[in-house]
């Protein structure tokens, strides 16, 4: 394969903290190899920064794998950037092309403020999983496998919600900032199984509410969300959730 | 949970707006129908007798102040929602937009809706006003519903007006259609096909049928 480096203009939010007022600063980064993933890039960039006694662009990563959920930045206008199905750090630099300008922000969201830079505070996150998205029951050892048996599709159905890795790239894409298709697919994982049958309407009550309460949008089912997923989870996830909370909302004392 | 709650989180303002929707798709189909007499070729007998029963009968009277309210809290609770979510994106939006992954219309409800809104003012205007206070606003003597037809429709500016509210609302359909059913809970991949493909067909049909009529009248393709 042949290796090539390439040239790139890049515009990127800089933010002190908080409270101050960001700007977009333009910054040159040259022979860049496109075997390097964008986050290494962005290395690449902070030790010429460092070097030039600059201070470093402060951006959110983790396992750099794609399964931590940890990078965001909202690349050309998308979420995790052009490709689909795929987190920043697995964004690799032949995505772009030589001489390109490629503008970086930090996920725009009043739920999620922006800590410095690229760097935005999801913690909400953590607190709707804190309203429910668990099951409370001490369960002891784990049991054997097969003793308790499961519809292969409601399987893979929970399955595949459970792929989500709580990045917020589906409220950094929505119109609304809604965080729905996070929540649906925490809702779903579990509404799917028996374990979480016993406590499935107080979970999708008080994650709806603890939503709501962190201010994310109502959800308008324009299917943003799902085209920027890096695991895909899908929209029909949502219309479970609908379900579940209209079904607690007939039902509940 | 109170009553209150499940309609008034998130979750439950969507809901109202599903409900309210899908009753006002129930009332075009009953309001494309009765139009639709028109083609009768009759000098408006037919239609007028169906605007005559609707019009002069209690029953159809008294779901009329249910389509009001049904209108007027979709209208209320449309706009707030419109004006909620857009103020949750924080005071710095974005810098460069992505617009592939969804479709322009469904980004959209909140303003075709307020064109529908007005449009629907004009409408009202035209035809309701005159003829419910001809009324009394009670059980009444109606007026030549066909006529008054006759009469807006010959004004071309009216006549644009009527097809591009038509043209709007086939938009609103194709993403309300659906979406409501998404909203109350249909997750089954079958159900979810047959809802998309229903959403889409109602969205082309009965607005290009409610834009014929105006355009019927204004070309004489009547009789």
């Amino acid at each position: 394969m042949e290796h090539k480096g390439i040239n790139l203009t890049l515009k990127v939010w800089r933010q002190q903290n908080t409270t101050s007022n960001g700007e977009f600063v333009t910054y040159q980064v040259k022979d860049i190899s496109q075997e390097m993933s964008f986050l290494e890039m962005f290395d690449v960039l902070n030790e010429q920064l460092i070097q030039e006694d600059k201070e470093p662009i402060a951006f959110d990563h983790d396992c750099r794998e794609g399964i931590c959920g940890m990078c965001s930045m909202y690349i050309d206008g998308k979420p995790h950037g052009p490709w689909q199905a795929n987190t920043t750090c697995q964004l690799h630099m032949r995505a772009f092309n030589d001489g390109d300008t490629i503008t970086v922000e930090p996920w725009r969201a009043q739920a999620f403020p922006v800590l410095k830079d690229l760097v935005v505070d999801r913690t909400a996150f953590d607190r709707i999983i804190q309203a429910g998205g668990y099951v409370s029951v001490n369960t002891g050892n784990a049991v054997d496998g097969n003793s308790l048996p499961i519809n292969k599709n409601d399987a893979d159905a929970s399955f595949a919600a459970a792929m989500c890795i709580g990045c917020g790239a589906c409220v950094a894409a929505c119109k609304n900032s809604s965080a729905m298709l996070f929540l649906s697919a925490k809702v779903s994982h579990l509404a799917l199984l028996p374990q979480g049958d016993p406590e499935r309407q107080s979970r999708v009550v008080n994650m709806v509410a603890q939503m709501d309460k962190e201010g994310f949008g109502a959800c308008t089912n324009t299917g943003a969300c799902e085209a920027t997923c890096p695991k895909e989870i899908s929209l029909s996830n949502i219309a479970r959730l609908n379900q579940e909370y209209l079904l607690a909302g007939l039902t509940s004392n | 949970m109170t009553w209150k709650e499940v309609f008034t989180s998130s979750v439950g303002k969507k809901l109202v707006m599903s409900f309210t929707g899908i009753f006002l798709i129930l009332f075009l189909i009953v309001h494309v129908g009765l139009n639709a007499c028109i083609w009768a070729n009759d000098n408006g007998t037919m239609f007028n007798a169906g605007a005559h029963f609707m019009g002069n009968n209690v029953v159809p009277r008294i779901l009329e102040i249910g389509l009001f309210a049904g209108l007027i809290l979709h209208i209320i609770q449309g706009l707030m929602l419109e004006l909620s979510n857009r103020s949750k994106r924080g005071t710095v939006g974005y810098a460069v937009s992505y617009s592939k992954g969804s479709k322009w219309y469904s980004r959209s409800m909140g303003l075709l809706g307020t064109i529908i809104l007005l449009f629907l003012c004009l409408h009202l205007y035209n035809f309701w006003l005159p003829n419910r206070a001809n009324q009394g606003f009670l059980l009444g003597e109606e007026i030549n519903l066909y006529a008054k037809m006759q009469e807006v429709f010959s004004n071309l500016l009216v006549v644009i007006i009527y097809v591009l509210g038509c043209l709007s609302l086939g938009y609103h359909l194709a993403h309300g259609f659906q979406s409501a059913f998404r909203t109350i809970g249909v997750h089954n991949k079958r159900y979810n096909a047959i809802f998309t493909t229903l959403g889409y067909g109602f969205a082309v049909i009965v607005p290009l049928v409610f834009a014929l009529m105006p355009l019927s009248f204004y070309f004489g393709w009547i009789n």
